[in-house]
């Protein structure tokens, strides 16, 4: 009956939706205020609808309700509780429910905090957002059903597939989807803002908070994705440069080129047009990367065309948000006010070096992504696009862009003096070229490595520096230091942390050139070195899981006889599926890593065995952590300025009252 | 099979995992050097039945022959290119994961260039329209000028952003 009650429910927040799209817009046209405000009660009934019937297929799995087919497809009685629930969002049809939640939360988001909007715009904005709840709504109902039934129900699941049974399924698709339905929001905005024909600095404001949200969920969402890949998949990689990933990284691009752009706008009501685009963008990437994965067209083209309703559905949604958001920008985007002048050595112009360097690494991703899929569908040819042309591409767009992010935050508004800005580098250019020589020395090799390794430093070193610059001043005693500290806007203190988050990263990427592998047949309790440490087997047991069992090796990690830790790779084998996965034994060793996996075991007692020395390897995600902090900063810097503009409306409702 | 693809491909992992996995150490060659060649290459190389996966870290069959077949290669003397020429000549376009350059792949190779030279080219344009347009307009009238006075009289500058970090 809850099965039921959820179905129902999400039919009605069609409805919902429908109305939601089409009464609040007729009224902003009709400038009837009645009508435009239906608009927020809609969104918050459409949220708490689509919220049943997500709760409705979450009571199916955690009670293991076999007469669904969503369930038996996905689930198992023995399963672990948690992969129950995040089990849900596992599969195709609960993906795409959890996609709407995220989608209707965010548009009841927007209808309970906009009390500063002015009612067309919100009017406008959730009709949008709303038009996009339902087209996927739609598309759930009619080709993707969890709720379908089958009779007779069988007694026991098939089981999730086992890579998916992992804390990383809990986190990452929520985080990610965050970040997509993010930008949602932003590009609902700016078809408002399209719409009305009316765009300034506080519609940027309006929509600041939005980007950098779905910014800082996408941001944490990659390199979730990207830690889960490396410790699941039993050889340490972390970025593939595979479809499903550069799907996710799009998005991520046009949406930190919108997060400068719109500063442009915020402060210099410049760029207006571009950020507009952008805001466009960053959603359609999103739209994009949704039908590449959803779709099935990755697998093959000719296997889409053979089954073709949910690819044809999706394909169907994308081309009618983002070619009629387009059509609207080309339509009103010459009406809308021309931005001001800026010199070309000002934080203007290096935002706007910013904005062409990450548009041209995004157009090359989007590029390497499609062109294998449109080659074939055109001439039959098949080609592959992976790691070496994107690595190869890439870097020398990327590097000079690393070179180049604290040099722009050094410059001012209006007009800049570059020499001045250098100037204030120095410390960062003598570490960078310190760096250069240390690490040329006592490595040589890869050249690539120590490349990036330098300017990594010189990133860190440089995105601080300004922060650094601001807060030591003649008298430098604690107090006054963190006096200066608790001025400096919080978004520059995000700017900041941010950029040097981002040279941590680099590092870690940087520091992979110089990792130690070993492929060998391992002997029990004789110690194989990798890297300064050495790995010792001192017993394999096999060990029953819940719904799985396991042969594992513990193995004791030393360095020069000292016992750092145990690290217990596994082979596992999930009886239902009869399918294996390997489970790495990683001991984290400052910032760097030992991994282990396990592959077959031989009759003399030897185990095959993959063990990799990754040092510096955590930096990679420490940096992703950084950068979502910085963002974090710069999202409270909002929250203050909300606070101003609220007090001086209280302030003015006080003297009306008087 | 296609099923289960969809799922692993909605949450990110596309390669499967196993528990045999890539190169198994009774491939590895005894000379350092020759197999640190061998990985190199092998990393460029596709695996043909895999989900863009490349032949060392691989765990299919197909992959395997392939890793020997590098490494017997390389034995036999022949360099990194040679090597790389001989499975390309074998296996066509596909099993390369550095797309070779011809005329199909043209716009694929010059995509990151022509972004640059058109972006940059596309900001330089419209910098100088609007260079030009102001300085058409630099000159203001005595209307304009009082305005702009009345203006200034009303406290407006353009520096009234909230914070100017």
């Amino acid at each position: 009956m809850i099965v039921e009650l959820g179905h129902f429910a999400l039919a009605l927040a069609l409805a919902v939706a429908f109305a939601q799209s089409i009464i609040p817009f007729t009224g902003a046209r009709l400038n009837d205020v009645a009508l435009m405000r239906v608009a927020r009660p809609s969104a918050i009934a459409q949220f708490l609808l689509v919220a049943f019937s997500y709760g409705a297929l979450t009571y199916a799995h955690i009670v293991s309700d076999f007469s669904l087919v969503n369930v038996i497809e996905n689930s198992h009685s023995m399963k672990p509780f948690i992969y129950k629930i995040s089990g849900v969002w596992g599969n195709h049809e609960g993906s795409m429910l959890l996609w709407v939640l995220v989608l209707s939360f965010c548009g009841a988001l927007v209808a309970l905090f906009s009390a500063t909007l002015s009612d067309k715009l919100r009017a406008d904005a959730l009709s949008v957002q709303s038009l996009i709840s339902a087209a996927f709504l739609l598309f759930i109902l009619l080709t993707s059903n969890p709720f379908a039934r089958i009779s007779p129900a069988p007694w026991e699941g098939r089981d999730l597939n086992p890579i998916l049974q992992d804390p990383g399924l809990a986190i990452h698709p929520p985080l990610l989807y965050l970040g997509y339905v993010g930008f949602s929001i932003v590009f609902s905005f700016a078809a408002a803002a399209l719409i009305s024909g009316r765009i300034d600095a506080a519609w940027a404001r309006v929509v600041r908070p939005w980007t950098l949200l779905a910014w800082i969920a996408l941001t944490l969402g990659i390199a979730m994705g990207s830690y889960w890949a490396y410790y699941t998949l039993g050889w340490g990689g972390f970025w593939f440069w595979d479809p499903v990933e550069n799907a996710s990284l799009m998005p991520w691009l046009a949406g930190t080129a919108l997060l400068h752009s719109a500063a442009v706008m915020e402060k210099r009501e410049a760029l207006k047009i571009w950020t507009l685009f952008l805001s466009i963008l960053a959603f359609s990437l999103s739209l994009l990367g949704t039908f590449l994965v959803r779709s099935g067209v990755l697998t093959s083209v000719h296997s889409f065309a053979s089954d073709p309703e949910r690819g044809v559905f999706i394909l169907a949604i994308l081309i009618f948000f983002i070619g009629g958001a387009l059509a609207l920008f080309a339509l009103r985007a010459g009406a809308l006010p021309v931005g001001g002048l800026f010199a070309p050595i000002s934080r203007e112009g290096a935002l706007v070096v910013n904005n062409l360097l990450l548009s041209v690494i995004c157009a090359t991703v989007v590029i390497g992504t499609l062109y294998p899929l449109a080659l074939e569908a055109l001439t039959g040819e098949k080609i592959s696009v992976g790691a070496p042309f994107f690595n190869g591409v890439l870097m020398p767009i990327a590097l000079p862009l690393a070179l180049l992010m604290p040099i722009g935050q050094m410059l001012p508004w209006k007009r800049g003096d570059l020499s001045a800005a250098l100037t204030r580098l120095r410390v960062a250019f003598l570490i960078g070229v310190i760096a250069l020589a240390v690490f040329f020395a006592s490595y040589g090799a890869p050249y690539l490595s120590v490349i990036t390794a330098s300017i990594a430093l010189y990133l860190i070193v440089g995105g601080l520096s300004d922060l650094f610059q601001r807060i030591t001043f003649r008298n430098n005693d604690l107090r006054a230091i963190l006096m200066r500290l608790s001025h400096v806007p919080l978004s520059a203190l995000g700017a900041s942390i941010a950029h040097a988050g981002v040279g941590v990263t680099l590092l870690g990427l940087a520091a992979t050139g110089w990792g130690v592998e070993s492929v060998i047949a391992m002997a029990p309790l004789k110690a194989y070195q990798v890297g300064p440490y050495q790995l010792m087997i001192e017993e394999i047991t096999p060990r029953q899981g819940p719904n799985y069992s396991e042969i594992y090796a513990q193995m004791s990690v030393q360095k020069q006889g000292v016992t750092l830790g145990r690290i217990e790779p596994a082979k596992r084998f999930y009886q239902t599926r009869k399918m294996a996965r390997s489970e790495a034994g990683i001991l984290t060793i400052g910032l760097g890593q030992i991994y282990a996996a396990i592959g077959e075991s031989h009759p003399d007692g030897t185990l095959d065995a993959r063990l990799y020395y990754k040092p510096l390897v955590t930096l990679i995600w420490i940096g992703a952590l950084i950068m979502a902090f910085g963002g974090a900063c710069s999202l409270a810097d909002r929250r203050v300025r909300i606070g101003v503009a609220r007090r001086s409306i209280a302030l003015k409702s006080g003297e009306a009252a008087t | 099979m296609r099923r289960l693809y969809q799922l692993a491909l909605g949450v990110f992992l596309v390669v499967s995992a196993s528990a045999s996995f890539a190169v198994s150490p009774d491939e590895i060659l005894s000379d350092p050097k020759l197999e640190m060649r061998a990985r190199t290459i092998a990393a460029q190389l596709r695996c043909l039945v895999c989900q863009n996966q490349s032949i060392d870290d691989s765990d299919a069959s197909l992959a395997r022959d392939l890793r020997l077949l590098v490494r017997e290669k390389l034995n036999e003397g022949l360099s990194d290119a040679q090597v790389l020429d001989y499975i390309h000549a074998r296996y066509g376009d596909f099993v390369l994961l550095r797309p070779p350059f011809k005329l199909g792949t043209f716009l694929l190779w010059a995509s990151p260039a022509l972004a640059l030279i058109g972006g940059g080219g596309a900001v330089w344009w419209n910098l100088r329209r609007r260079r030009a347009a102001l300085s058409a307009g630099a000159t203001l009238t005595e209307e304009e000028r009082r305005q702009l006075s009345a203006l200034g009289a009303n406290g407006w500058s353009q520096d009234q952003s909230p914070s100017a970090d």
